[in-house]
């Protein structure tokens, strides 16, 4: 097991590797640069603002001061947000985004694992085809009419929830709602199709005869077996729900992670683009490595090699 | 012979399917005695399988009983309530399954599930579970118990994961034991291994045993009583010389002729019975076996014949003997 993460470890780290030379040179294949706004700097202006951030060296050596600087942890300044780091930038809006975004993994898992369970336990009776039609809905629906239509109902005619900033408990339900919308969604179809083929198993007929009752079937027997497909799907889940999403920050106004990842591209902030980059693959690696080791714990008959 | 432990009485089960209404028993009555081993063989299809379930109140959706009444055990089973049945199931009755290969979970030890059929229905706690199953396990004849009580499933060999289905259904002793084509999926070998553990237990328990098969040499070893389905209907029941030496069912008759002897001529051609099993949506109306059967008669095909007994033990359904007695009536008058 140890030498396995081990060297599942310095995998990651080839490929974090070639995720951020790649990101490099796409990065600087495209015409345009960071100070190419609207009015267009001086000459001189334009000169001593590459020289401050280095970008007038051959991309070559750019890179090479990028790579020994990232070995150090340190993603350098920012380029369009002045005085801030990509580390402060990556950090502060990370600490927004996993919590909402935490939360709302949270919602989608125990939800969708329920109705998928109550589906497939109910098959072709009514439950089952609400369940079904709802679920197709969640998948179909996008965040941005899901919050949209939820500001609508709970804020401007039921005049419940707030509708900007996370200054409260009550802050979160809304952006909550929108981003497990579709995983939990998606999680119910998924539990729902696992759990039919797990109930209709040799086994689930061993356990039924052995007296046990509905429940113990269920949880014990049944849920183990079922749930290994959700837990493939929650690694990128996770790592991109944590991230934060465009969309709903910007509806509901949260200061979170999203929003960098497209402000970085279109303003052209070369470390922000890197540093989101490497970031969120960083933390895709790193939950596909967790999903391995769990999977490993759930089922016995999956060997890590 | 002792007490009556199972006394099925025109049992009918249905499966309602959306093509249809699959009558996969039809009017099914068997006795069985304690401590009796009883054999019931049949093609796929034919129903055994059925009314071994029906028993065990396991019946798969979308099937349920329409008709009949089950007793087991001084219980009325078609009346019992899921949380009753329940009680019985594993306790009172247990079962072995065809594949052993999936019919242990997958994700759980040996010893967890062993152990939790113990916990289930004894007083039993932890220690005297853990200690009952390793004891189940020496009895079911696998070595090192205690390593095993760790082991995964994929860990064991199928014959290994056989014995251990068996210790399953034999932790709380119960008085019937069901096996249902235990040995299909085993090579030949273990097959002789297991069953022959399987009339050890017995002899230890004290248990009924239900062996359902296709396997008629296994049935002839076993068995004190046979039952022969076919179409959802017992159409020969009898003592295992009964069926085997004096056959009076077409059907049996046929099966009997398509097994292969050691002391048969190299080359015989095998008579296999013709036609296809009966589309159990739309049966016949008559006896199940008439269009496939070499002695049909009109009638045969218009009503199903009543049951003929041919002696104390021995009963068969079929239209040549209602003539041979009616004949033979006739004779006496």
């Amino acid at each position: 097991m140890a030498k396995y993460i081990i060297k599942r470890v310095l995998l990651a780290v080839v490929t974090l590797w070639l995720i951020a030379t790649i990101t490099f040179i796409l990065m600087n294949m495209v015409p345009g640069g960071p100070f190419l706004a609207e009015k267009a700097p001086s000459e001189a202006t334009l000169k001593a603002l590459n020289e401050k951030y280095g970008l007038d060296k051959p991309l070559i050596v750019q890179y090479g001061n990028y790579m020994s600087r990232l070995l150090r942890g340190d993603m350098g300044p920012s380029i369009k947000q002045r005085g801030r780091t990509v580390n402060q930038i990556i950090s502060n809006g990370f600490k927004v985004s996993a919590r909402v975004g935490g939360i709302s993994v949270l919602v989608a898992v125990l939800i969708g694992i329920t109705l998928g369970s109550i589906a497939a336990m109910n098959r072709s009776k009514w439950i089952d085809n609400v369940i079904i039609v709802v679920s197709t809905c969640g998948i179909a629906v996008p965040s941005f009419v899901v919050s949209t239509v939820l500001m609508i109902v709970f804020s401007v005619k039921l005049k419940l929830l707030p509708t900007y900033g996370l200054s409260s408990p009550l802050h979160y339900i809304m952006p909550v709602m929108a981003l497990s919308f579709y995983p939990t969604a998606y999680i119910t179809r998924l539990m729902r199709s696992s759990m039919l083929e797990v109930l209709g198993q040799d086994y689930m007929r061993t356990a039924r005869a052995k007296g046990l009752s509905q429940f113990k079937m269920l949880f014990k027997h049944a849920l183990r077996n079922a749930i290994l497909p959700v837990v493939t799907y929650l690694g990128p889940l996770l790592a991109y729900t944590l991230t934060g999403s465009f969309v709903v920050e910007k509806i509901f106004t949260i200061p979170g992670l999203g929003n960098d990842f497209i402000s970085s591209i279109t303003n052209r902030d070369y470390t922000l683009i890197m540093g989101t980059t490497i970031f969120l693959a960083a933390l895709i690696v790193t939950m596909n490595l967790m999903v391995d080791i769990a999977y490993k714990l759930i089922d016995p008959r999956i060997k890590l090699k | 012979m002792g007490n009556t432990l199972v006394d099925i009485k025109n049992l009918r089960v249905s499966f309602f399917t959306p093509a249809g209404e699959v009558k996969a028993l039809n009017d099914v009555s068997i006795k069985m005695e304690e401590g009796e081993v009883l054999g019931i063989v049949g093609e796929s299809g034919s129903g055994k399988s059925v009314t071994a379930y029906s028993l065990m109140g396991l019946i798969p959706y979308p099937g349920r009983i329409v008709g009949g009444t089950i007793d087991f055990n001084g219980h009325r089973i078609n009346d019992m309530s899921e949380a009753e049945m329940r009680a019985i199931r594993g306790n009172e009755v247990s079962i072995i399954f065809q594949d052993p290969m999936t019919s242990l979970n997958p994700v759980y030890t040996i010893g967890n599930q062993i152990m939790e059929v113990i916990l289930l229905h004894t007083d039993k706690n932890k220690e005297q579970a853990y200690e009952r199953a390793v004891e189940l396990l020496t009895l079911v004849g696998i070595n090192e118990p205690a390593k095993r009580m760790k082991q995964y499933p994929h860990e064991l060999s199928g014959g290994m994961r056989q014995r251990v289905m068996i210790a399953i259904a034999l932790a709380c002793e119960p008085k019937l034991l069901i096996a249902d084509e235990p040995t299909t999926a085993l090579d030949v070998t273990i097959q002789a291994q297991i069953l022959e553990l399987m009339m050890e237990l017995k002899q230890k328990i004290g248990m009924s045993i239900i062996m359902i098969t296709h396997d008629l040499g296994i049935v002839a070893n076993m068995c004190q009583k046979i039952a022969v389905m076919y179409g959802g209907k017992v159409v020969e029941c009898g003592t295992a010389d009964e069926i085997f030496y004096n056959p009076r069912h077409e059907y049996t008759k046929g099966l009997l002729r398509s097994i292969p002897r050691l002391t048969d001529k190299e080359h015989r051609k095998l008579i296999p019975i013709e036609g296809t099993p009966v589309d159990m949506l739309n049966p016949p109306a008559g006896c199940p076996f008439a269009p496939r059967c070499n002695s049909c008669m009109k009638i045969c095909l218009g009503r199903m014949p009543e049951y003929t007994d041919l002696s104390e033990t021995h009963y068969s359904a079929c239209w040549l003997l209602q003539k041979e007695e009616f004949e033979r009536r006739g004779q006496g008058a």
